[in-house]
C-alpha cells in the first residue's frame, strides 16, 4: 500500500464514517426551520436511539479491523484502526451528550440519580469512561511515551467497553428484543476469532520449537 | 337521572364547535397528505387514509382541554410488537394484518360464551367519540379522540357470572400477517387483564376507530381496549379473545419482567419504573421547534383519579404497581 493511496483510503473512511453526524445534522436542520424530517414524532428519542446504534456499531468495527487483516492478510488496515476508534468515542460521546442534554436538559443532579438507579445507565457510563483513557492515549506521541507493551495492554480495555456496550443495550431494550442478540452476536465472532488465531499462533510456535 | 360534571369534563361552551373541529381535520388530513409527498419520511408509511371508512358517532362529555395529538403522528408512532419493536415499525408493517373478517371468542364465566362476528358484538349506531390522554410508560404522552364503546356496555350483553371477578383479552397472533411475532419478543398471543370492576367503570373503552374514522391497523384494528388511567400497554390491541376469570390472570409485561410490570399499572409519576423515571412525559406533537423539548408533570392516574381512585382505596399503590 502506497502512502498516497493510505491517505486517499483515510480520507474515504473519514467521510464514510461522518454520514451518520451529518445526516442527523441535516434532519435537525429540517426540524429547526418547521419542515417534515425523518426523525418521526419524538425526534429527542430518535437521536438517542440512532446515536447509541451508530456508537455501538462503529466500536464493533472498530474491533473487527484485526479480525480483518488477519483473514485478508492486509497489514496496513491496522493504520485505519485509530480512526474508527476515535469515531466510535466521538459517536459515544455525541450519545452521552444527546441523553444528558435533551432528556435530562443538562441536571447533573438527574443524571447521577440515573447513574445509581438504573442499570443500563450504569453499564453504559462505565463503559463510556473506560474509553476516556483510551481516547487520550490514542496519539502516536502516547503510544511512545507508554511503550507499545503497556499501550496495547491498556487498550484491551476497548474489550471490555464493548461487552459492557451491549449489555447497556441489552437492559435497555423492553422484551426480548432481536436487536441486542445481534450486536452481541457480531462481539462473539469476534472474540472467537481472536482466540482461535491466537491458538493457531501457539500450536504454530509450539511445532517450529 | 342527573348528570354531574366530573372535573376533567368540558362544558359545552368550551368544546369546539363541529365546523372548526372538521376544519381541523382538513389542515391535519392537509399534513397527512404533505407527509406522503416527502419520500422516506417515517410519517409516509401509514396506510393511505382514504382507505378508511369515517364512522357516525356522537360526541360525549368525555374530553380534556389539551390540543389533540395531530392524526399523523398518532398513526406513525406508537408501540405494537407483533409489527416490530421500533415505534415507527407498526405503520410500515400493520397493513398486512387482516381485519375482515373479524370473529371475538367469549371464554368463561358467562352466560353467552362462544364466537361471535364484531358486527354482532358492537352495533355502528352506539358509537361515541371520547377524548383521552394516553399515557405510555416509555414516558411520553398523546391525546387522542377515540371512537368506540363503553366497555361495561359490551362485556354486560355478554352476561358474565358472579364468579366472573377478571377479564381476560388476548391479541391475534398470526406469523405471517405479524411478522413481529416471529421473534419471541415476548410470549405470544399478547394478553392483558382488567379487575372485573375496574373494566365495569364507564372510562374503560373499546375503540373501533380514532379521529373519526376505522382504527388504522397499527393502532389496534379492528377493535382495541383504552384504559385511560393506566399505562399504554394495557390498552391492548386487535382483540380477538375476552375471557371471564375466578383468578387474576397473567399478562404478557407482567411475564416478561414481574418487578418492572404489574397487573395493575396505573399510571403513577410516585412511582418509578426501574428504567424511567414516570414524574414527568414528553408531549407528543407540539408543532414547533421549541415544543420538541414540552414536558408535562404526569398525575396520577393520568389525571382520571376523580373517577377511578375509589377502585384501588386501601391499596398500596406502590405494591401494586
Amino acid at each position: 500500500m502506497s502512502k498516497s493511496r493510505l491517505r486517499w483510503l483515510k480520507l474515504l473512511l473519514f467521510i464514510a464514517l461522518s454520514l451518520p453526524f451529518l445526516w442527523l445534522l441535516w434532519q435537525w436542520s429540517l426540524l429547526f426551520t418547521g419542515k417534515i424530517s425523518s426523525l418521526g414524532a419524538n425526534p429527542i428519542e430518535a437521536t438517542n436511539r440512532f446515536l447509541g446504534d451508530t456508537s455501538l456499531r462503529v466500536l464493533l468495527l472498530s474491533l473487527a479491523v484485526t479480525p480483518l487483516r488477519q483473514m485478508l492478510r492486509m497489514p496496513w488496515l491496522t493504520k485505519l484502526r485509530r480512526m474508527v476508534g476515535l469515531f466510535a468515542f466521538f459517536y459515544i460521546s455525541l450519545h452521552l451528550l444527546s441523553y444528558f442534554g435533551m432528556d435530562l436538559l443538562f441536571s447533573l443532579s438527574a443524571l447521577l440519580k440515573d447513574i445509581a438507579k438504573r442499570t443500563y445507565i450504569t453499564l453504559g457510563m462505565i463503559g463510556f469512561v473506560l474509553l476516556i483513557p483510551l481516547a487520550l492515549t490514542s496519539t502516536k506521541a502516547m503510544l511512545r511515551r507508554l511503550g507499545p507493551k503497556r499501550w496495547s495492554r491498556l487498550h484491551k480495555l476497548v474489550y471490555i467497553s464493548a461487552i459492557l456496550g451491549v449489555l447497556h443495550y441489552f437492559f435497555m431494550a423492553k422484551g426480548n428484543q432481536p436487536g441486542p442478540w445481534l450486536h452481541f452476536g457480531v462481539l462473539l465472532v469476534l472474540f472467537a476469532w481472536r482466540i482461535y488465531f491466537s491458538a493457531k499462533k501457539r500450536i504454530g510456535q509450539l511445532k517450529r520449537e | 337521572m342527573i348528570r354531574i360534571a366530573k372535573p376533567w369534563q368540558l362544558k359545552e361552551s368550551q368544546t369546539t364547535p363541529e365546523r372548526l373541529y372538521l376544519n381541523r381535520r382538513h389542515i391535519i388530513g392537509g399534513l397527512g397528505l404533505a407527509a406522503s409527498l416527502v419520500g422516506g419520511s417515517a410519517l409516509a408509511k401509514s396506510k393511505p387514509q382514504s382507505t378508511r371508512e369515517t364512522l357516525a358517532f356522537k360526541k360525549s362529555d368525555y374530553t380534556i382541554a389539551d390540543p389533540l395529538t395531530p392524526e399523523n403522528l398518532v398513526t406513525s408512532y406508537n408501540n405494537f410488537y407483533e409489527f416490530g419493536t421500533d415505534k415507527s415499525d407498526p405503520a410500515k408493517y400493520a397493513h398486512s394484518l387482516v381485519t375482515d373478517p373479524w370473529t371475538i371468542t367469549v371464554e368463561g364465566e358467562a352466560a353467552k360464551t362462544g364466537k361471535l362476528a364484531i358486527e354482532d358484538l358492537i352495533r355502528q349506531d352506539e358509537l361515541e367519540e371520547r377524548v383521552y390522554r394516553l399515557r405510555c410508560v416509555e414516558g411520553w404522552s398523546m391525546v387522542i379522540p377515540w371512537v368506540g364503546v363503553p366497555l361495561r356496555k359490551i362485556l354486560a350483553r355478554l352476561e358474565p357470572n358472579s364468579n366472573a371477578r377478571y377479564v381476560q383479552f388476548v391479541t391475534k397472533f398470526n406469523k405471517s400477517q405479524m411478522r413481529g411475532t416471529r421473534w419471541p419478543v415476548l410470549d405470544w398471543p399478547y394478553v392483558e387483564g382488567l379487575r372485573m370492576d375496574e373494566a365495569m367503570n364507564d372510562l374503560t373503552f373499546l375503540a373501533t376507530g380514532l379521529y373519526g374514522r376505522e382504527l388504522p391497523n397499527q393502532n389496534g384494528a379492528p377493535l382495541r381496549l383504552v384504559v385511560p388511567w393506566k399505562y399504554g400497554f394495557k390498552s391492548i390491541k386487535s382483540i380477538v379473545k375476552i375471557r371471564f376469570l375466578k383468578k387474576q390472570p397473567a399478562t404478557s409485561w407482567e411475564k416478561s419482567a414481574p418487578k418492572e410490570y404489574g397487573f395493575y399499572s396505573n399510571v403513577n409519576p410516585n412511582v418509578d419504573h426501574p428504567r424511567w423515571s414516570q414524574a414527568s412525559e414528553r408531549v407528543i406533537g407540539g408543532g414547533s421547534f421549541s415544543s420538541l423539548f414540552n414536558r408535562r408533570e404526569t398525575e396520577v392516574f393520568n389525571g382520571y383519579g376523580d373517577a377511578v381512585a375509589e377502585l384501588y382505596r386501601g391499596m398500596d399503590l406502590k405494591r401494586n404497581y
